[in-house]
């Protein structure tokens, strides 16, 4: 164990869980023994430390994807992350180094000054742990289990056992392997039997800093009848330091189960957000993924659904922007496994200042899915002609009575939509804020009110200086 | 007052010139017509009026409320009390017809308005064209019919009250009932302010009293007169005009 380790474990006692105290903090690189110390820090059990050692074997073997943006992802060095740390005074940034535009924009979109010091990274804690808490003492009386990650292994090891990879084994992709190895923080939920929780479960790390890991998992279970639908994320832009965010997000929907998992990300423009997000989807259940990728330098996410059990129904319903310097290489993937299964995947992207914006898809159909329906969307706007779009999408049908559907579009803002616009006392600016909002506007109104406020604000502000 | 004072005017766009030499001036309280067939350049001339940046004045000036027009964005027309009925309005999808009729008229009166006193303008304005609530929640222009389309055209007047209105083909596709609405709306903006009516049809000017009719033909106005001329046309066509 590191002498860093050593001194946390010491700290442990005094309440690890207690941010103000506790400083932990590992050297940057990775190692077994990096791995190790995580887990025994965390003192999980034993089953737990061979997953995360087994997956670091991986995640060191597997070779880059030869997809996405190679050349990005190539120049991530692994030695220059730090692989676990924990908020504490210590970690804390200082004001004056948050970049003047995100701190303009925090301004901008009217976010109180301690929130916009938590979001910029200054300080580890969001006061609103009231809040977090009055939702938790809802959610107990129902008998739902919401916990971070960390406490979940602690307080249900049974259930977290079970289903820990079981939907994304860490051999499913090289960044799936990392997280496996190194995850912290994320969250855990079980929904009992039946239980339909009313109000979107906002575990998102505004409430908690604990959520905002570098290498978050979330598992998320909801059993025969119940229903969940959980937010996560922020509109407003999140700085981080660290370079390197690689989450992976497991649901599993019993029969007759409903999960809806809502992000919102707008990473500072230096992360790499490489995220795995799937569920399984049993009978008659449903899953659908509300996703929306604004900031970061690469993100690429495919949230994906397994249809397994017959009947089951997916949709994946998600946003990208792309700006100067950004590559947003987002998708779906859907695969019906079982008869009578249907999917719905609806994807957006806009393109501006030489920003790309990729949709990646697949859409299995397996011989046994008979009568199966898929409807894939996809909409491009580009707003200058340095930008680039582009898609890529996989099908796999292997069963002949499925009915797919497959339109693909790519457009500009045209010049009578800003002449109207403009003819309504608009300007031009305004105008292109407008249409681009309207543009996400089949994702925004799924997003409960506040972020959907939000992100309208965010896309007119970056319209803004983009004429002329 | 004059509203609008257009001299001389050239207009090309890529080199083509299609108003070729047109002047018109417009009074307060005054309702003008002007007829031409397909092509003769009837929504060029409002367009340029509104300033739409794909035609250039080659010559001539256009004056509104006492001032040249040359340097006014758009938006800065529209906020001044121009206001111009599209011939084909463009869809905006995702953008509700609630919302933008809100954020147009807080712009164009330049001041953020009462929800409530907005809610009852609104209100009233869509009785009295008779259109169903349900229209404020659907997406600018999105799936309307050609009919629906200009009573939303129609609706965006009565809430902005221009000084002039421009109207360009307001009718078109208008059953009788609309027809009938949309111009009780006209005549009521047409008594305080300046309005250019084109149209090809006698039917609205039979609800909408023009005091001059206006015949264009290849970019020019080659006739002016009274209602009689709108009949005039509608009898006989244009050709008798080119002779
Ligand atoms: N943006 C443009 N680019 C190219 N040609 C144009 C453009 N706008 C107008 N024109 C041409 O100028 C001429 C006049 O068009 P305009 O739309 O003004 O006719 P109009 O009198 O309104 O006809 P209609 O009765 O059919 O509406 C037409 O020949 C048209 O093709
Ligand atoms: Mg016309």
């Amino acid at each position: 164990m590191s002498e860093q380790a050593h001194e946390a474990v010491g700290d442990y006692r005094y309440g690890f869980h207690d941010p103000e105290q506790a400083t932990i903090r590992f050297d940057k690189g990775l190692s077994e023994q990096v791995v190790r110390d995580i887990s025994e820090l965390k003192n999980e059990p034993e089953w737990m430390t061979e997953i995360r050692v087994k997956a670091y074997h991986h995640f060191i073997e597997r070779p880059m994807p030869k997809w996405g943006n190679c050349n990005m992802l190539d120049s991530i060095n692994f030695e220059n992350v730090t692989y676990f740390l924990r908020s504490s005074n210590k970690t804390e940034k200082d004001w004056d180094d948050v970049p003047e535009d995100i701190k303009n924009t925090f301004e901008r979109l009217g976010i109180p000054e301690a929130e916009q010091k938590w979001l910029g990274g200054v300080t580890a804690q969001y006061e609103s742990e009231a809040v977090y808490h009055s939702i938790r003492e809802d959610l107990e009386q129902q008998g739902v289990l919401f916990f971070d990650m960390d406490t979940g292994l602690k307080e249900h090891p049974e259930i977290v056992k079970k289903y820990f990879c079981s939907v994304v084994p860490y051999t499913d992709n090289k960044f799936a392997a990392l997280n496996t190895a190194v995850w912290s923080g994320g969250s855990f939920i079980y929904v009992p039997k039946n239980v339909h929780v009313e109000m979107p479960v906002q575990a998102y790390f505004r409430i908690n800093a604990k959520n905002m890991g570098q290498f978050e998992r979330t598992l998320i279970i909801a059993d025969e009848g119940s229903s969940i639908h959980y937010v996560e994320g922020c509109t407003a832009p999140t700085y981080s330091t660290d370079s390197l965010h690689s989450a992976v997000v497991e649901l599993i929907a019993m029969d007759n189960a409903k999960i809806r998992y809502s992000t919102v990300q707008n990473w500072s423009a230096n992360v790499y957000n490489l995220v795995t997000k799937r569920g399984i989807a049993h009978a008659n259940s449903v899953i659908e993924w509300v996703d929306g990728n604004i900031g970061s330098k690469l993100t690429m996410k495919y949230p994906s659904v397994i249809l397994k059990g017959e009947g089951a129904h997916a949709e994946v319903i998600s946003v990208a922007y792309a700006g100067e310097g950004q590559h947003q290489d987002a998708g779906a993937k859907v695969h019906h496994l079982a008869p009578r299964t249907t999917s719905n995947i609806l994807s957006k992207s806009i393109s501006k200042n030489g920003g790309r914006s990729s949709y990646r898809g697949m859409l299995q159909v397996t011989p046994k899915a008979e009568g199966c329906r898929s409807k894939i969307v996809c909409d491009a706007l580009m707003l200058d002609d340095s930008s680039r779009s582009d898609t890529y999408p996989t099908m796999e049908v292997g069963n002949s009575t499925a009915d797919l559907e497959h339109e693909a579009s790519v457009s500009k803002i045209s010049g009578d939509q800003l002449f109207y616009l403009m003819s309504r006392g608009f300007s031009e600016e305004e105008a292109m804020g407008m249409i681009v909002n309207g543009f996400f506007e089949p994702f925004t109104r799924e997003l409960p009110m506040e972020y959907a406020v939000e992100l309208n604000k965010l896309l007119e502000l970056e319209m803004e200086g983009s004429i002329g | 007052m004059e509203v609008l004072k257009i001299n001389d005017l050239h207009v090309s766009v890529d080199e083509t010139p299609i108003i070729k030499g047109i002047s018109i001036t417009i009074n307060k309280g005054e309702i003008h017509a002007i007829m031409g067939r397909n092509g003769a350049g009837k929504s060029t001339l409002a367009n340029v009026v509104m300033g739409h940046p794909a035609y250039e004045i080659t010559s001539g000036d256009i004056v509104f409320l006492g001032k040249p027009l040359d340097d006014y964005e758009v938006y800065e027309r529209a906020r001044s009390g121009m206001f111009l009925s599209f011939q084909y309005p463009p869809s905006i999808p995702g953008v509700q017809v609630g919302n933008f009729l809100k954020k147009s008229v807080a712009s164009v009166r330049d001041q953020q308005l009462k929800a409530r006193e907005f809610r009852k303008e609104l209100n009233a304005a869509m009785e009295q064209l008779e259109m169903d609530k349900s229209f404020l929640s659907r997406y600018v222009n999105d799936g309307f019919s050609g009919g629906e389309k200009k009573r939303l055209e129609t609706l965006q007047m009565l809430l902005l009250k221009p000084q002039l209105a421009l109207l360009d083909e307001t009718d078109s596709g208008l059953d009788i009932d609309a027809l009938r609405v949309v111009s009780k709306g006209i005549n009521e903006i047409a008594k305080d302010s300046g309005c250019l009516v084109i149209t090809h049809y006698q039917r609205l000017l039979d609800l909408v009293k023009p005091d001059y009719v206006h015949a264009m033909i290849d970019g020019k106005i080659v006739m002016t007169g009274g209602p009689e001329l709108a009949l005039k046309l509608e009898e006989n066509g244009y050709d008798w005009l080119e002779a």
